[in-house]
Order: C-alpha cells, then sequence, then structure tokens
C-alpha cells in the first residue's frame, strides 16, 4: 500500500518538475495512439456502417470474424507485424521496424476490428429504425451510410474512445515492434515495463498514474466537445 | 403532371411470405387523381398493397408498370408511414433532409422548410428535436417532409390511426390541398368516417384480393360483394 | 578565412550530428547503468547516436541474424562464436567482464555462503530444495545458470517444483525471487541496480568460473547489405579505446566497480 502512496508522489513530482523524459513520452504516447485512432476509425466507421445496411451472401460470416478479431491478442499482432517488417521480411525495405510508424501499424490493426465492431452494433439499431424512411426517399448507399455517420455520431464516439483506450494502454506489441528505444520509440506503457523490469515500482506506478490521468483528460476533452453541441441540438 | 388518365398497370402481381400468398394474384389498372382510399379488415394486405405500389415491397412473381419509367416514377412518389419516422435530428434539419438529397440550393431548401413549418405549425419549433415532438406532431411533420418534395404521387398508410381528433382534421385539410396542387393520394384507413369524407375511388381488399373498385358513392351505398357489405356493416370479417 | 571556417565547422557539425546506429543489448548490460554513461559519451566523442533495443541475448542475436539491427553486445560465448561461424557476424571483439554472483534469502537456508566453490554452492541448493528462480529466457545468464548445473552434475529437469522458471528479465527475475524470498543467479551490475531487494542479500561470489564476458559482435555487411558497418567499425573502435577503458574501470554502484575492461587493441 506504501508502494501504492510512493507511485502517487512520483508521479506528482514528475508533473510538477515538468520533467523533460516524461513530457517526451507522453507526447509519443499521444502522438502514437492517436494516429492509430484515426487510422483506424478512417477504416472502421465505414465499414461497420457498411456492414449494417448491405446484405450479401457471407454476411453473417464476416460480422462474425469481426467480432472475433477484437480478442487478437496484441503481443501476437506485435509479433507478427515484427515478422513482416523485419529486414529479413518482405516489408524490411521500407526501413520501419523499430519506428513509431510500426507502432501505429501495430496499434491500427489491433484496435479496428474493436471501432469495426461497435460501430457496426450502433449503426444496425439505427439502421432498423431509418431502414423504411431511407429506401422511400430513394437514397444511394452512399448517402446512406452519411446518413447513419451523421446521425449516430454519439455512438460512433464512444466506439471511437473504446479503441483509442485499448491502444493507449497497449504494450506488448508496440513493446516488439519500436523495441522501446530511448528517445525515439518509449512510450508511457513501454516506459512502465521498463522500471518495473527494473525494480523501481515507484517510478513505474508513477507512470502508471500519469497514463490514467491522460486517458481520463482525453475521455472527459472529447465528451464535453460532444455536450457543447448538445445544448445547441438536443 | 399528373392526367385523369392510367398512371399504374398491376400484372399477376403476387407477394408470397414464408410460403403463405399475402398478396395477390392482383391484376389492376390504377387512373385518375384526387382521393383512392384502399379499405379493408386488419391483415387484408392494405400495406403490403401500398409499399407493393410505391417499389419496396420485393413482388414474388408479376409486374408493377407505371406510366413514368420506373426510377422517374419513384421520384415523384412520396411515402407516409403508419408510425412516423423521425430522423434524430431537428424540426427544420427533417424538412430539409429530402432536399437536400436532392441536392437543391441552399437558398431554396430554406424557402421552402420555413413554409412548410409554417403551414403544419411548428415555425416557433424550428429547431426542436423531431424525436421529442408529440404523436400528432410527428405525423404532420412527416407529412409536411413528404409534401415538401412536391411529389406526384403520395401514399399514406393509415396516418391518422394512433391522433386525436384535432390532427386528423389538420392533417386532412393538408391533403386535400395537396390534391388541390395536383397530387394524386393513395391511402389506407381503418376509419370509415375518414373514407367517407376524402374518398374519391375505393379499393377494396380482402384476404389479399382486391374485391371491389370503383367510384367512392357506389361503394359507400351499393357495395357488391359479400365482404365489403360486411366490412361496412361493421361486422368482424374472417 | 573566418567565415570558411565557419562554415567548415557548421558543415562538420551538421555530419557529427547525422549517424544512428543500432545495438541490440541484453537487459543484464542496460540494468547495470553503464550505458547511461556510454551513449552520451558516444555522441560526444564520435558524434554516434546509438539506439539501444534492450532484449534478451536469445532475442539480441536473432536481431542480429535478420539484420534489424546493426551490432549485437551480448554475453554468451557459444551464442556468439555460432553467431560468427554462421556468417551473420563479421567478428567477436572481447569488451569487458563483470561477474555472476548468487543472492538468495538472508537466512540462506542452503548455507550457500559457506559453500567451497559455486559448483558446491549449488549442490546445496539442490540438496535443500531451497527455491530457486531461473531466467528461463535463453539469455547469456541463464544459460550460464545451466552450465553450472552442468558443471555440478545436476539436470534441472529433474528438478521439482522449488525450481521456478520465470521468462523474464534479469530485473523481472529479481523481482520474482525478492516475493519468493528465494535464491537466483544475477549479474552483479543488475543486483547492485536493483531497486526492490526486499529480504534478499548476496550470499556467493568469487569463484573464477563467474566471470562474465561481454563481447561486440558487428552485423556481417556481406550478409545484410544495408546495415551501417563503418558506423560499427567506429563505435568498435571507440569501445576498445583507453577512453573507454578509464569509464568502463571507473563506473562504481555503491563505491563497487562493477566491470573489468578486457580488450585488447
Amino acid at each position: 500500500m506504501s508502494e501504492i502512496w510512493a507511485g502517487m508522489a512520483e508521479a506528482f513530482l514528475l508533473i510538477w518538475s515538468r520533467d523533460a523524459d516524461l513530457i517526451e513520452i507522453t507526447l509519443r504516447s499521444l502522438q502514437v495512439s492517436l494516429s492509430a485512432l484515426v487510422i483506424a476509425s478512417a477504416v472502421a466507421l465505414p465499414l461497420g456502417t457498411w456492414l449494417a445496411i448491405r446484405r450479401f451472401r457471407h454476411r453473417r460470416f464476416v460480422i462474425a470474424t469481426l467480432n472475433a478479431l477484437m480478442g487478437l491478442p496484441p503481443v501476437v499482432v506485435g509479433l507478427i507485424v515484427y515478422l513482416l517488417l523485419s529486414r529479413s521480411g518482405p516489408f524490411g525495405v521500407l526501413g520501419l521496424l523499430f519506428t513509431p510508424a510500426a507502432m501505429i501499424i501495430a496499434q491500427v490493426i489491433i484496435i479496428t476490428p474493436l471501432i469495426a465492431s461497435i460501430t457496426h452494433q450502433a449503426m444496425r439499431e439505427l439502421w432498423s429504425d431509418y431502414h423504411d424512411l431511407l429506401i422511400s426517399l430513394n437514397t444511394t448507399h452512399g448517402q446512406r451510410i452519411a446518413t447513419l455517420i451523421l446521425d449516430g455520431r454519439r455512438t460512433l464516439m464512444t466506439a471511437a474512445l473504446a479503441g483509442f483506450g485499448r491502444a493507449i494502454g497497449e504494450v506488448g506489441a508496440i513493446m516488439i515492434v519500436g523495441g522501446n528505444i530511448d528517445h525515439v520509440t518509449r512510450v508511457l506503457t513501454t516506459a512502465i515495463s521498463l522500471e518495473t523490469g527494473k525494480g523501481d515500482f515507484a517510478l513505474a506506478l508513477g507512470l502508471g498514474f500519469v497514463l490514467i490521468a491522460l486517458s481520463l483528460m482525453v475521455n472527459l476533452a472529447i465528451h464535453s466537445l460532444s455536450r457543447t453541441e448538445r445544448e445547441g441540438r438536443w | 403532371m399528373v392526367s385523369q388518365d392510367l398512371f399504374a398497370q398491376l400484372r399477376g402481381v403476387v407477394v408470397r411470405r414464408r410460403g403463405k400468398a399475402v398478396l395477390g394474384p392482383i391484376d389492376l389498372d390504377l387512373s385518375g387523381g384526387g382521393f383512392t382510399v384502399v379499405l379493408g379488415p386488419n391483415g387484408a394486405g392494405k400495406t403490403t398493397f401500398l409499399r407493393v405500389l410505391h417499389g419496396v415491397e420485393r413482388i414474388t412473381s408479376g409486374s408493377v408498370t407505371w406510366s413514368e419509367p420506373a426510377k422517374t416514377a419513384q421520384q415523384g412518389q412520396a411515402y407516409v408511414f403508419q408510425s412516423p419516422i423521425m430522423l434524430r435530428r431537428s424540426v427544420r434539419a427533417n424538412l430539409a433532409y429530402p432536399l437536400q438529397l436532392l441536392g437543391l440550393p441552399k437558398t431554396e431548401i430554406a424557402a421552402r422548410v420555413v413554409h412548410w413549418a409554417a403551414r403544419i405549425g411548428l415555425s416557433a419549433a424550428m429547431d426542436f428535436p423531431a424525436p421529442r415532438l408529440s404523436g400528432g406532431e410527428q405525423q404532420k411533420l412527416a407529412l409536411a417532409r413528404a409534401l415538401i418534395r412536391l411529389p406526384d404521387t403520395l401514399f399514406l398508410d393509415e396516418p391518422c390511426a394512433n391522433l386525436d381528433g384535432r390532427s386528423t382534421r389538420e392533417i386532412e385539410e393538408i391533403l386535400r390541398e395537396a390534391t388541390q396542387a395536383g397530387a394524386r393520394i393513395i391511402m389506407t384507413t381503418h376509419d370509415l368516417g375518414q373514407a367517407r369524407r376524402l374518398a374519391d375511388r375505393v379499393l377494396f381488399l380482402n384476404n389479399g384480393q382486391v374485391e371491389e373498385q370503383g367510384a367512392a358513392d357506389n361503394f359507400f351505398t351499393a357495395p357488391k360483394s359479400p365482404g365489403a357489405t360486411g366490412f361496412l356493416n361493421g361486422d368482424i370479417i374472417e | 578565412m573566418i567565415r570558411t571556417l565557419l562554415i567548415a565547422l557548421s558543415l562538420t557539425g551538421a555530419a557529427v550530428q547525422a549517424e544512428t546506429l543500432r545495438l541490440a543489448v541484453t537487459t543484464s548490460f542496460n540494468n547495470s547503468g553503464l550505458s547511461d554513461v556510454l551513449l552520451p559519451a558516444i555522441a560526444r566523442d564520435i558524434g554516434l547516436d546509438v539506439q539501444l533495443l534492450v532484449v534478451g541475448t536469445g532475442q539480441a542475436i536473432r536481431l542480429g541474424q535478420s539484420g534489424d539491427v546493426d551490432a549485437v553486445l551480448v554475453h554468451s560465448k557459444a551464442a556468439e562464436l555460432a553467431f560468427v561461424a554462421d556468417g551473420y557476424g563479421s567478428h567477436r571483439r572481447e569488451i569487458m567482464y563483470n561477474d555472476f554472483v548468487l543472492i538468495g534469502p538472508s537466512e540462506d537456508p542452503a548455507q550457500v555462503s559457506a559453500a567451497k566453490s559455486v559448483t558446491d554452492a549449488l549442490k546445496r541448493i539442490a540438496q535443500v530444495q531451497s527455491t530457486f528462480v531461473s531466467r528461463g529466457d535463453d539469455s547469456g545468464t541463464h544459460r550460464k545458470e545451466l552450465a553450472l548445473w552442468d558443471a555440478a552434475d545436476r539436470d534441472p529437469t529433474d528438478f521439482t517444483q522449488w525450481y521456478r522458471e520465470v521468462g523474464a528479465g534479469m530485473g523481472g527475475s529479481l523481482n520474482s525471487a525478492s516475493a519468493m524470498n528465494a535464491y537466483i543467479l544475477a549479474d552483479r551490475a543488475s543486483w547492485l541496480n536493483f531497486g526492490n531487494t526486499g529480504n534478499l542479500s548476496l550470499l556467493f561470489a568469487g569463484d573464477p568460473t563467474l566471470f562474465n564476458q561481454y563481447a561486440y559482435l558487428p552485423v556481417n555487411p556481406k550478409r545484410h547489405a544495408h546495415v551501417k558497418a563503418k558506423a560499427a567499425r567506429d563505435l568498435e573502435n571507440w569501445l576498445v579505446s583507453s577512453r573507454v577503458k578509464q569509464i568502463i574501470n571507473g563506473y562504481e554502484i555503491g563505491g563497487e566497480a562493477l566491470f573489468v575492461f578486457n580488450a585488447r587493441p
């Protein structure tokens, strides 16, 4: 218990002193996870919506696969991405291994199924509400997807936040493909892992509390953004 | 442009669900403007019939032909559902939506939205969220949203089924104005009084078949089929 | 004249800033804290920005084999010789050594502190069946431990549940040993730098068999044309210089020197 207090004290000290290393790895954590979130959402939101409105032969199978992919162990994804990006691998010539780009790639793979799945659930509900009306109005597929995404944006925000939460707390994959190189690919989670391995629990906990605070702030920021829209419209 | 002539033909139309024929076979010529009211007991297939005409119900066999090519025909049609479907947006946005789909210029959209909001008495509630309106207001909004495109044909599926007398009267007024502006209206209803008030022509559906059709006066004073007679009497039709 | 000088200076400055090198090192090396001293010195002296990948010996070798790093610094002679023999590394250069020590609960149930040699110490532990934590991760330390059991005529595969393979780096394994109040073989540097000692203390050291040789292996450019062979050479020359000899021999934790420089020029 005393170590938890020590951890909180450590966290406070790091933030108060505006520790340069802390700022650096925090910014990098945000850079990696937010980039992954943007890319993953760009793929997953339309995909999940499209799956909700389109009927095709193997639809059930695709949806089941998508849900199953949510359970992909991140460390396995990391290992596979490593093998692909390694110099001895097919994409080695791109030189992406041990860079933040590799970490973003791994995290995109991990969170896209999650965001797509939640999006699909939400859009299916909304589609069943809107179905008759949108068909009656002769909408094209593109118009339907746009309408559903626009009117369902609050739930989609939740989906995106779920993806972000997964990404910012992830450590297995980015450790393998990033290498936790100081000043290059070290982020909050990998730093916590490193300090724990060194036995420096106080620092590890301190970083952990910073990570929790960061995650909370992002969540609150996004929710307050959506609420200001609320006052205007709803 | 709506003419008094033939506007739709149904030939051998059958709709099957789970192996059972819920509608048809139907051979029908539809012509004329004004109000065509589709009557019949519950489960007769009225809603299915309406949806078939609008092209949103899959036909198992047969054909529906309009006097215009299918695509243009559907664009000139609008449909009001029994339970109004509101977009999760404001009143204003709901009204503007069909026009935005058509790509009309913003000024035109704004003008029409203001006009129709006033017509249904919701000018003061432009920014109010539509799903939170009362049942009657929602149905009026749905109607305005349908008419805002100035359709040639308007389908309504029991539009006043869940509404009070006042809302019913207001809606019937708007419908009459629409026919006077040149739209033809095909609607189903349970309310015989409403049918008597509005109908120019009646189609009587029973067990998925069109048992009778003709001018409204003729139907109400001298129904031919036993089903129709029983229905007008208020009997239970099985 | 002055202008030319300034331009020349700025150009060298720019050239000096540019180069990066990826070096795979073991967790034991990183945990000693020596890298925190060496890296800035490298940047200052030869303008090389060394990116350290801190992994187990097995993974370091693997990274060298696939050409994902430019050089490797590990402490597992057999694996190193194979690395060079198979053509993955151009050669092997010894740099320094430290020693392994036996850590255990202060009560010392197996009486390891009274042992005559490390083989004697291990036999005592096996006899009493005191809890023993093994790295279990195919690292240099792990292989050393297995070699020592072999010298003591014991086969770890016969051991029962008192022998715990944790499959972790040095720090993680020490954490586990601390939590289980167990014996563990560790490199002195990691032990001295470890923050969570609990009830553990250093019980046995000094047997020459426990010496732990670190070697530098550049990845063979004939195998992987893209590696930074020149930078790897520059780093190697720096690592065996007398300047570095001073840094390494002078590196202490709590007044104790950790490494002994033994590179031959």
